[in-house]
């Protein structure tokens, strides 16, 4: 079963119907878990840790239990009491729920406060007085497995260091050999640093327990709902059946709501013992100093080529800094997520990469924020690599990487760090993007800036992204395999529902798996309706993140028509007393072939499916539902360039230009397609500029608000100029590939590029996001640059 | 995130708002446009025990010239300032600066006076002030009381204004012949506080500099009057390039700032220089009539 | 009095008396005791936008202005935007160029570009990333919503044209 001819189908894909979820939003009708408003609800703040490593001696609640309205202060020993004091994370690793022997970063959570107001439960903080003796940190990952550093998880029995695990990939003597037999070897020494998924929604949650019932229901703010049902019942221990996860409009996710965080777990708690709904909402700085954290990466890359600048091999050696508890999101499978991907868009023999992951007295985390496990990291490196190739050989980075793409005819690519690319066409997108940004000028016009010592460069990222996960015998998460499904309900009079397992956080699934349905059975998409986000009504699945939703979500929703459509096939042959191979599909109508009299709409089949005297042994009704276990990943890819203007005086950075082309395969809703970009590659343009979450020798965190962990405006924002490549999945059924992350996996390095590119003839070969204006100041003092 | 409880009085008068600070002792505070107070608040770094609210006072919203002077009343907003054609035309200083503190929203609240009242030196109103040589009205339980804004700051967040008086009023000297001002401000982004800012103020004869003054923002504990490198600068031209350096030079070595998230000290000491020197420049432009 | 207060306010059109704790945020009385909930809250250093309203017609953070603070004042908030002759071009303007995405900055960013048609019919890309850039999105990027207030402009121009 194909693709079908459409060619006449309101909404089908390709084309880009408005979105049907904005009706609500721009009413300011949709409805975030903080909307969500119980009667009798109580509401929970969370007493957090000032010290970054500290042994707890004793916790007195008794001040903020005589506050105004406080009905109950938990403590991790009130918890303990009923086995939840500690929780599994979604690595495999154990996360305190409320600190019992010790905090281990600051911002930890230690006491719940249940209130009957919010101010009231803020108030009570003040009274919440804990005895701690200060403990020294291990903050700089590089000194974490040193023999004398603090061992941050005494909880673990048998821990004597910090290490969490080492992983490697690839063939380490292979890689030797390429190595030795190189003319040039690139090094570089880089931190993709600590940053946050910061969405404009905060993370929380109302959990209400039914105490007649014994049912429990959660409104979360949730990527992954039906996931999230199965690790509540794992860890608080309810029947899964009287779990219900209402993962209502979610405010941006961006991988921050994939993990379970400790507040859901004692909002729940409190619910249960209670019996009143528990409404508990993370302020701003909470979110940005105890939730997920992403990248961290401590990253040694080499890249060996010959003197023509034909590369040989990569080698990659990975601190990732995990801080105090492993809660990374990744494939249990997969410690380092997809960082093997390393070897991005290039033909090279050999490569090999070693990952080792320690904990320090920082928040937990690791978490996929708008990508694909760690790829965004390795995409990075081999990016930065190959342009100092670039600027080592004298070759033009085009040029350069156009040399060493793997060519079109190599697909099912084999890369030697062992994942099978689907397909691509490199050279093309680099070609479009070419154009687009005017190439030849720009260098003209670099070189007569260089001449009159003005400051520009131009930087280039054709990076190749791994998504989809998928392959559940690969993939798996908590023992879950990440298979998606879909459920579809037409009713008699040819409208129906799509009930999902994934989850949209501003994603547009509403609007874009109708079109899917459109375009499979030939009806209006606004015909369908689409349903995700409530355990009760919807299909199992492991949610949205990684850009997994179109590959397996959309895969199934697209076989799930084609199932129906068969059905519709079966009941207009019956109708139409012909043989099922005999009718043609188009647009909605079925024909009998060289009969164009003859026809059948699909309408009129699914009004039939629910009367009588349908084919024989045909069951009434025109629904079913699919699991969708991905055969393999999906590779989407392209090539961003990126201009910069840099002030000598200031040190400031102005991107003046940005052409991104992306090849997604199949564009199901073109125009929501270019927002995922322009939004990813904001937040490419985040990292690589201004984001920052730090720590100060004593483990104090830095970027904990909006006055210092810094989110573009739409000043500073490049206004960007997007470019097209359509190169389908072959094995995806509609031959998408996944749009989310890739601006964001791919936008970072084009920029770095773009400053190391105009610094090049200082000397300069590298500067570590986020490029803040006194890092590009300091370079440019140093070499000896005068301000004007 | 909530302030913690406090007593709310909203007079309409100053006399009244005046009685009501007395009224509160030490621990009243005045709550103008509140966009530095309750942020302050929120996060409960401030937890006054009143607050007189002086938003319902009648006439605290003028800005007009008037007796040589041009009036900022308390109410006056930065986006007032930075919509007044008054100030379009003939305060190019305030424009700069209107323009670039913190962001839009916050801009139809905060006020010029409540500005220069925190006594932040992070605050870019206070370096105008000082730049533009202003005197700030305020009224006590004993009557009206004139400071200057030069050196009105003692501490941070600590002025020479008493806990009981209110900022009625920010006056500033009308616009001589060839005169010109400029402000400018190193940001990481739209909302941040200045990593380092210079507000300039010359007059010239000609091409020759006969008064000068310099204001430096976020660049010390105190809002700074870079009264060294403005003297060195009277009877030089502004096209003096070596002047116009050494200016810069004399006011980074009046900056004495501090290494945080914004950048290290020697980042921003190095800003102040190069920012005196951009600012005279287009104060220059701007003194000669010319568009800048 | 740190004990409730009564004030009376207009929203949307619509006088209210509320009784409210001084130390209430006008966001929280919006949401909690109005119970208009499109009017979001995304920080907590008055950073964000997502809580903004227009106070007498300009547009503020309601996250820092007090409750107390609207007494005799009118709010607009996202809900009174739509009226019997249907979506403020603004809104239709982020529908059509596909302005939002999560929608939770949305109704800020809306009440911004409201009051900057109010003022400049016809402002330039530059005059609204200006004037917006006191709402973060962390979606869209801001291009299309640029447009999204073009689109608006253009429709009112027409309409009074
Ligand atoms: C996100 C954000 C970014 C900001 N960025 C900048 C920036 O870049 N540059 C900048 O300069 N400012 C910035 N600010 C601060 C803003 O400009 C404030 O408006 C200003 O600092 C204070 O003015 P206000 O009228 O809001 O004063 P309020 O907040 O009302 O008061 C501030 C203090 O002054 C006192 N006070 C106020 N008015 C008077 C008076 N008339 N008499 C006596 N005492 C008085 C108050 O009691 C209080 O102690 C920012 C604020 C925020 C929230
Ligand atoms: S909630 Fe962020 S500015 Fe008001
Ligand atoms: S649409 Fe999600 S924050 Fe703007």
């Amino acid at each position: 079963m194909s693709t079908p001819t459409v060619s006449h189908v309101e909404g089908a894909i390709g084309q880009s119907p408005k979105r049907i979820e904005d009706d609500r939003f721009i009413r300011g009708k949709g409805n975030y878990v903080d909307d969500v408003q119980l009667p009798g609800m109580l509401f929970m703040s969370i007493y957090r840790s000032p010290f970054a490593h500290a042994t707890i001696n004793s916790i007195d609640t008794s001040r903020a239990m005589a506050m105004p309205g406080v009905l109950a202060c938990i403590t991790g020993k009130d918890l303990e009491a009923h086995g939840l004091a500690w929780m599994p994370t979604l690595a495999g690793d154990t996360q305190a729920v409320l600190a019992t022997d010790k905090v281990r970063f600051q911002g930890q959570e230690v006491v719940a406060i249940i209130a009957k107001t919010q101010p009231q439960a803020e108030d009570a903080l003040e009274g919440i007085d804990v005895d701690y003796d200060p403990l020294p940190v291990i903050i700089d990952p590089k000194h974490a497995m040193d023999a004398d550093a603090p061992v941050v998880r005494t909880d673990l029995e048998g821990k004597t260091d910090n290490h969490i695990f080492t992983w490697e990939s690839g063939d380490a003597d292979a890689t030797d050999r390429a190595f030795e037999g190189a003319d040039i070897v690139i090094s570089l020494d880089t931190l993709y640093p600590r940053i946050h998924p910061a969405p404009m929604e905060t993370c929380g949650c109302v959990s209400d327990y039914n105490t007649a019932t014994g049912k429990m229901t959660v409104h979360l703010t949730s990527q992954a709902p039906h996931a999230h049902r199965t690790l509540f019942a794992l860890v608080a221990g309810l029947p899964e059946h009287k779990i219900r996860i209402i993962s209502p409009d979610v405010g941006g996710g961006f991988g921050n709501k994939v993990p379970i965080y400790p507040g859901y777990v004692v909002a729940t708690a409190a619910s249960l013992l209670i019996g009143k709904p528990v409404k508990w909402i993370e302020s701003r700085s909470e979110n940005l100093i105890s939730t997920g954290f992403a990248r961290d990466y401590h990253m040694s890359g080499e890249l060996a080529a010959t003197k023509d600048g034909k590369m040989l091999g990569l080698r990659a050696t990975v601190l990732a800094d995990h801080g105090a508890f492993n809660a990374q999101a990744a494939p249990s499978k997969w410690p380092a997520g997809f960082f093997n991907i390393a070897t991005g868009s290039y033909d090279m023999p050999a490569a090999y990469c070693k990952v080792d992951a320690v904990y320090t007295n920082k928040a937990p985390g690791g978490v996929a924020y708008r990508c694909s496990f760690r790829v965004t990291e390795a995409a990075y490196l081999i990016e930065r690599l190959v342009d100092n190739l670039a600027h080592k050989t004298g070759i033009d980075a085009a040029e350069l990487r156009k040399m060493n793409f793997i060519q079109p005819e190599q697909f099912p690519y084999k890369s030697p760090m062992g994942w099978e690319y689907d397909s691509g066409d490199y050279d093309k997108a680099m070609d479009i993007a070419l154009e687009l940004v005017d190439y030849k000028a720009l260098r003209k016009e670099q070189a007569e800036k260089r001449e009159r010592g003005e400051v520009m460069g131009i930087g280039f990222s054709s990076f190749t992204e791994i998504v989809g996960a998928g392959m559940s015998k690969i993939c798996d998460i908590a023992g879950l395999a990440m298979i998606d499904s879909a459920e579809l309900r037409i009713h008699p009079t040819g409208k129906g529902v799509l009930k999902l397992g994934v989850q949209s956080q501003g994603q547009g699934h509403e609007t874009t798996f109708a079109q899917i349905v459109a375009n499979e059975l030939g009806i209006p998409s606004t015909d369908i309706v689409v349903e995700h986000g409530d355990t009760d009504h919807t299909p199992y699945g492991l949610g949205t993140y990684a850009s997994r939703s179109t590959p397996t979500g959309g895969a199934a929703t697209a076989i799930v028509a084609r199932k129906l459509r068969e059905k519709g096939r079966q009941i207009a042959a019956h109708m139409l007393e012909c043989a099922p191979d005999d009718l043609e599909f188009d647009s909605g109508t079925f024909t009998v072939k060289g009969s164009p009299d003859r026809t059948k709409t699909i309408q009129e089949c699914i009004f039939k499916a629910y009367q009588s005297e349908l084919p024989e042994g045909m069951e009434n009704g025109f629904e079913d539902v699919t699991y969708y276990d991905a055969p393999e990943m999906t590779y989407p890819f392209g090539t961003y360039i990126c201009v910069v203007d840099i002030d000598k005086g200031t040190g400031a950075v102005t991107v003046r230009k940005f052409v991104a082309v992306d090849d997604c395969g199949t564009r199901i809703n073109p125009m929501i397609v270019d927002g995922q970009i322009h939004g990813g590659l904001t937040q490419g343009f985040g990292t690589a500029m201004m984001e920052l979450i730090s720590f100060d020798e004593d483990g104090n965190c830095f970027g904990s608000n909006f006055m210092d962990y810094l989110i573009p405006t739409a000043v500073e924002s490049p206004h960007w100029t997007l470019g097209e490549c359509v190169t389908p999945s072959p094995h995806h059924p509609i031959g998408a590939k996944g749009i989310g992350e890739s601006p964001t996996v791919g936008s970072p390095q084009a920029i770095v590029n773009a400053v190391v590119d105009a610094l090049t003839p200082y000397g300069i070969t590298n500067i570590d996001m986020p490029l803040s204006s006194h890092k590009v100041w300091k370079a440019l003092r140093d070499a000896g640059v005068a301000d004007e | 995130m909530l302030p913690s409880s406090f007593e709310y009085v909203a007079p309409t008068s100053v006399d009244e708002a005046v009685q009501a600070l007395a009224t509160g002792g030490g621990d009243a505070k005045i709550m103008a446009g509140g966009q530095s107070l309750l942020p302050m608040m929120k996060l409960r770094l401030a937890s006054p025990s009143l607050i007189v609210d002086i938003n319902n006072i009648a006439g605290l919203d003028t800005l007009e010239e008037s007796d040589g002077m041009l009036r900022i009343g308390a109410l006056v907003r930065h986006g007032e300032l930075e919509r007044s054609e008054l100030i379009r035309d003939r305060y190019p200083i305030i424009l700069d600066a209107a323009q670039h503190i913190a962001d839009p929203l916050i801009r139809n609240r905060g006020t010029f006076c409540g500005s220069v009242a925190h006594g932040d030196p992070a605050g870019d109103w206070a370096t105008v002030a000082t730049a533009l040589g202003a005197e700030l009205h305020a009224v006590g339980p004993n009557g009206a009381v004139v400071h200057s804004a030069a050196d009105f700051q003692t501490s941070m967040f600590e002025t020479k204004l008493g806990a009981d008086q209110i900022l009625v009023e920010a006056r500033i000297p009308m616009p001589k012949p060839g005169q010109g001002s400029a402000y400018k401000k190193i940001e990481r982004k739209v909302g941040d506080y200045a990593a380092a800012a210079v507000g300039v103020s010359i007059v010239l004869d000609g091409t020759t500099i006969t008064e000068a003054s310099i204001g430096l923002t976020n660049v010390g504990p105190l809002t700074i009057h870079a009264a060294a490198a403005a003297a060195s600068l009277i009877g030089k031209s502004i096209d003096d390039a070596e002047a116009i350096e050494q200016a810069g030079v004399l006011a980074a070595a009046a900056s004495d700032p501090v290494s945080d998230l914004r950048g290290p000290a020697d980042y921003k000491r190095d800003l102040v220089r190069v920012l005196t020197k951009r600012a005279l420049r287009t104060a220059g432009t701007r003194a000669q009539g010319k568009e800048a | 009095m740190s004990g409730k207060m009564a004030i009376t306010t207009t929203v949307n059109g619509e006088e209210h008396e509320v009784l409210v704790e001084p130390r209430m945020l006008l966001v929280n009385m919006i949401r909690e005791s109005l119970h208009e909930t499109g009017t979001h809250i995304g920080c907590d250093t008055s950073s964000c936008g997502a809580c903004t309203v227009l106070l007498d017609g300009r547009p503020v953070k309601s996250c820092t202005i007090l409750a107390v603070q609207a007494n005799g004042r009118e709010i607009t908030t996202v809900e009174g935007l739509e009226t019997a002759d249907g979506l403020h071009p603004v809104q239709e303007g982020f529908k059509e160029e596909h302005g939002l995405q999560c929608g939770y900055c949305t109704p800020g960013m809306m009440m911004t570009s409201v009051a900057l048609l109010a003022e400049n019919p016809d402002p330039s890309e530059d005059d609204i990333r200006k004037a917006i850039s006191g709402n973060l999105c962390r979606c869209t990027g801001y291009v299309n919503i640029v447009k999204a207030v073009q689109y608006a402009a253009k429709k009112q121009q027409g309409v009074t044209a």
